[in-house]
């Protein structure tokens, strides 16, 4: 499974150089919900409810610390 | 107002620096970037049985100079309810010893044991600075603080990003250091002791230190690729290292008869007599360091107005745990200020390679052994979830308003050395939860 995501990762990494838009070209992109992160209390909020119910966090971002999460 | 103050300062240092430079008063005059943008949300999260939450949050965000941002975000978390304390049901009503060793609550047959004292008020206050290094570079400094009665976390972190590509490629690169402090009730228990009531003659034993503290260190790398005018991709790979104390202080382990299942009595070593006697569970321990592994991609893409989101998550540790995340939105536009946004999360882990669900008698670890590692905790044992959710949203031109409702399931697996009464009961039962949220931009 690991060796799988990796490559994975090389070959869309590789694919990057071939992809893009010109400046003139991103009104669509530009749009709030078009954002990776287009809620970000509502990924906090989710990552603090995962985080406390399940043994995996991070990922989008750092998974940290914070809570005695009982 | 504030568009004509900035088109006057505009063409006023157009207007000088035309002229041969500003002249000193006036190129101290800083620009207007505008208001807080504030955005705040309530979330309110309902297990049956068990665990209830209000989470309110509110955060605000400044552009201070160009491209230089500050955010600030509150957070309040209240908790009530019950816990799991990873003891087993069983046939006969149970008696167990509060985490404080003062006092003792009962469990009626055929029933979860859950400690029903929880109940915990958390306060984080975290804050950002985003600053241009140059017109491809940027850094992000934060700090957050986070504090609830018997649980204390400070943390930094800075996470560097470049543009590359015609800014169709950003690449960042972040680091995260976060020391937290844990003083639970009644002190730090001692590893594979009995949960003892703080009368008994040996209760001092059974605990070792007022607090204990653990650091963790992330580490993360990521790319994020514009595809073509509406899509994009990212990729991120997270290393998360944690050392000190990771045991949870209030989880227990059970020790049943090896032949009956039934949980034995602490003191004579045979079944327990329901309402007379406690029940014989002892403190889980788990290993001082846990090293995590992250690899996260998510898509975006736009379909005439709406918009398609998926992510996954692979994650594997050095405690055998490893899980796969997959994370489904599409938002619907419905109109010009309007959207619906089906939710689907789906989560399946590993157990732990330590995981115990319970002791047979006389298996259980010596009391203070540090080299032995155990938990009974459902949460680090074999599991699958599933989250299904719709929120509906308003979307105006300065401000907008959602309303979220979800449902979340937890199934885990049932262990497969069960003996006696043990086969007759659920250990892990099914945890559901309703989740709502209102978000509000301001």
């Amino acid at each position: 499974m690991r060796s799988i995501c990796i490559v994975l990762m090389v070959l869309a990494l590789s694919a990057c150089s071939q992809w893009g838009v010109k400046p003139w070209e991103r009104s669509v992109l530009s749009k709030p919900e078009m954002a990776l992160d287009s809620s970000p209390l509502t990924s906090a909020l989710d990552d603090h409810i995962y985080f406390s119910k399940e043994a995996s966090s991070g990922g989008r971002a750092f998974g940290g610390g914070g809570c005695g999460c009982n | 107002m504030k568009k004509h103050q900035k088109i006057t300062l505009a063409l006023a240092t157009a207007t000088c620096s035309l002229m041969g430079g500003l002249p000193k008063a006036q190129a101290e005059i800083s620009p207007d970037y505008g208001d807080w943008d504030v955005s705040a949300a309530l979330l309110f999260y309902s297990e049956a049985d068990r665990v209830t939450a209000v989470e309110p949050v509110i955060s605000a965000k400044k552009q201070i100079d160009t491209d230089e941002i500050i955010s600030l975000k509150l957070v309040l978390d209240a908790l009530t309810g019950a816990s799991a304390s990873g003891a087993v049901p069983t046939n006969i009503a149970q008696t167990f010893t509060r985490p404080s060793g003062n006092g003792s609550y009962t469990t009626a047959a055929n029933e979860t044991p859950l400690d029903d004292t929880f109940i915990d008020t958390r306060v984080a206050i975290s804050a950002s600075w985003e600053i241009p290094l140059s017109r491809m570079d940027k850094i992000v400094l934060g700090g957050n603080i986070s504090n609830e009665f018997d649980y204390t976390s400070i943390g930094v972190s800075s996470l560097f990003s470049r543009d590359i590509n015609q800014r169709n490629t950003t690449l960042s690169a972040g680091l995260s250091f976060a020391s937290d402090s844990i003083s639970p009730k009644g002190g730090t228990p001692n590893p594979f002791s009995d949960m003892l009531p703080a009368k008994d003659a040996g209760y001092s034993a059974t605990r070792l230190a007022s607090s204990e503290s653990k650091t963790t260190v992330d580490v993360l790398f990521g790319i994020t690729q514009v595809i073509d005018k509406n899509s994009l991709l990212q990729f991120n790979y997270s290393f998360s290292q944690a050392d000190g104390y990771l045991t949870d202080p209030y989880k227990v382990i059970s020790v049943v008869d090896a032949t009956t299942g039934i949980p034995i009595d602490y003191v004579t070593g045979v079944a327990i007599v329901p309402g007379t006697t406690l029940s014989q569970v002892v403190y889980e321990n788990r290993p001082d360091s846990r090293t995590k592994h992250s690899l996260f991609t998510q898509y975006k893409r736009n379909f005439s107005g709406d918009v398609f989101d998926i992510s996954y998550r692979y994650m594997f540790d050095d405690w055998d745990i490893n899980s796969h995340t997959v994370d489904f939105r599409y938002r619907l536009k419905t109109s010009e200020t309007t959207f619906w946004q089906p939710h689907i999360r789906f989560y399946q882990q590993s157990e732990a390679e330590f995981y115990t669900p319970f002791y047979l008698s006389g298996s259980q670890p010596t009391a203070g052994s540090k080299t032995e590692f155990s938990t009974a905790d459902y949460r680090l044992g074999e599991m699958t979830t599933m989250t299904l959710g719709v929120e509906y949203g308003h979307v105006y031109k300065n401000h907008g308003w959602s309303l979220a409702a979800e449902y979340y399931l937890q199934t885990s697996a049932e262990p497969d050395n069960k003996v006696g009464e043990l086969n007759n009961q659920e250990l892990s039962p099914d945890v559901d939860a309703f989740m709502l949220r209102f978000n509000y931009d301001f």
